[in-house]
């Protein structure tokens, strides 16, 4: 009996392990390449702005969303005062909020600690949610957690040392590679997100949100983000609704 | 200071929406709504940046950007869904345009 106990144990542990070594190794293609391509930017981004090696390396492991790291970056370099530069930071943050509440439920099982979860909310970002939203439709709940923590925790470890390496690197890219750089993220999320959209209400979604993007970016630009999302989101939401289409 | 205050404040979004997310089930209405703004958000933010790019982006014209995108989801889909081979082509396809333009 105890024997038993003790295998299920070692077994869940050995699952656990397999699994996140499963995120890690799908982390480390497309997803790692893109995400340090972008820190890669953020690194040559903080030399310009004058800013410490040290401190450019901790805002990639602490706040780790690049368009935050962005805006504050450049707030700083326009000599914006602190107050408004962290509400914006934080109002760039905000699309985390609808992620972290719709991957929980997916990723949470009755066993898994507030403390993992906790910790891995922070590994929360736009490729780990995009990626794993997809993933873990058609993988056992119990791997769900661990598939995560083994693919954000990847992808988060890249960033930091991306930012390192573009903070020596910065100055040494020709400008074509630099703008291969720059176009890489934001093509990336368009194939991602059209390539993988699997259900009526996630295609109206998209294209409710890409209508009402650079719209609200006219309107206002520091809330368009949080505001595209909400209206475009909602908007969607309704047509879906008011067809009687199933749901996402 | 600043950077501490951007790190907690980053970080509070995703706390609370652990929290939240253990009253909101997964198949409820609710949740079908936060799903779409949460796709809605991002499929803003990128159409943004194609549409309206800030930084070296700015310098390439619209045309320039959706052709690259285009050629990026045409080699995306003809490569069986290859993620890999469309980021690239879209990348390379961008990086064509600018040095034929420079030429």
């Amino acid at each position: 009996m105890n024997r038993d106990l003790r295998d299920a144990r070692t077994s869940t542990r050995d699952a656990n392990a397999w699994a996140r070594r499963a995120g890690a190794r799908d982390a480390l293609g497309v997803p790692a390449a893109v995400v340090a391509a972008g820190m890669l930017g953020f690194g040559a981004l903080a030399l310009e702005a004058g800013i410490g090696l040290t401190l450019a390396a901790l805002c990639t492991a602490g706040i780790w969303a690049l368009p935050g790291q962005m805006v504050l970056i450049e707030m700083h370099m326009a000599g914006a005062p602190g107050v408004l530069t962290l509400l914006a930071v934080v109002l760039t943050a905000a699309r985390f909020l609808p992620m972290s509440i719709s991957l929980m439920p997916i990723l949470r099982t009755p066993a898994s600690s507030r403390g993992t979860l906790y910790a891995a909310a922070h590994l929360v970002a736009m490729t780990s949610w995009a990626w794993t939203m997809r993933r873990c439709a058609d993988m056992p709940r119990e791997a769900r957690l661990s598939y995560f923590i083994g693919f954000g925790g990847t992808c988060w470890a890249v960033s930091v040392a991306a930012t390192i390496a573009g903070y020596y690197l910065a100055g040494s890219f020709p400008p074509i590679v630099r703008l291969g750089f720059v176009f890489l993220n934001p093509v990336y999320f368009v194939v991602l997100l059209i390539g993988e959209a699997r259900t009526k209400l996630a295609v109206a979604a998209l294209v409710c949100g890409a209508v009402a993007g650079p719209l609200a970016h006219l309107v206002n630009p520091q809330w368009s983000v949080l505001l595209a999302g909400v209206a475009g989101g909602s908007v969607a939401y309704l047509i879906q609704r008011a067809m009687g289409g199933p749901r996402a | 200071m600043l950077v501490c205050g951007c790190v907690l404040g980053t970080y509070l979004w995703r706390g609370v929406g652990v929290l939240l997310s253990g009253r909101i089930s997964v198949n409820s209405e609710v949740f079908s709504w936060i799903a779409c703004v949460a796709y809605a958000m991002v499929a803003g933010l990128v159409s943004r940046i194609v549409v309206m790019p800030s930084g070296m982006l700015a310098d390439t014209a619209l045309g320039e950007r959706l052709v690259a995108c285009g050629i990026a989801l045409a080699a995306y889909f003809l490569c069986r869904r290859n993620i890999l081979v469309g980021v690239g082509a879209g990348v390379a396809a961008m990086m064509a345009i600018a040095v034929a333009r420079a030429a």
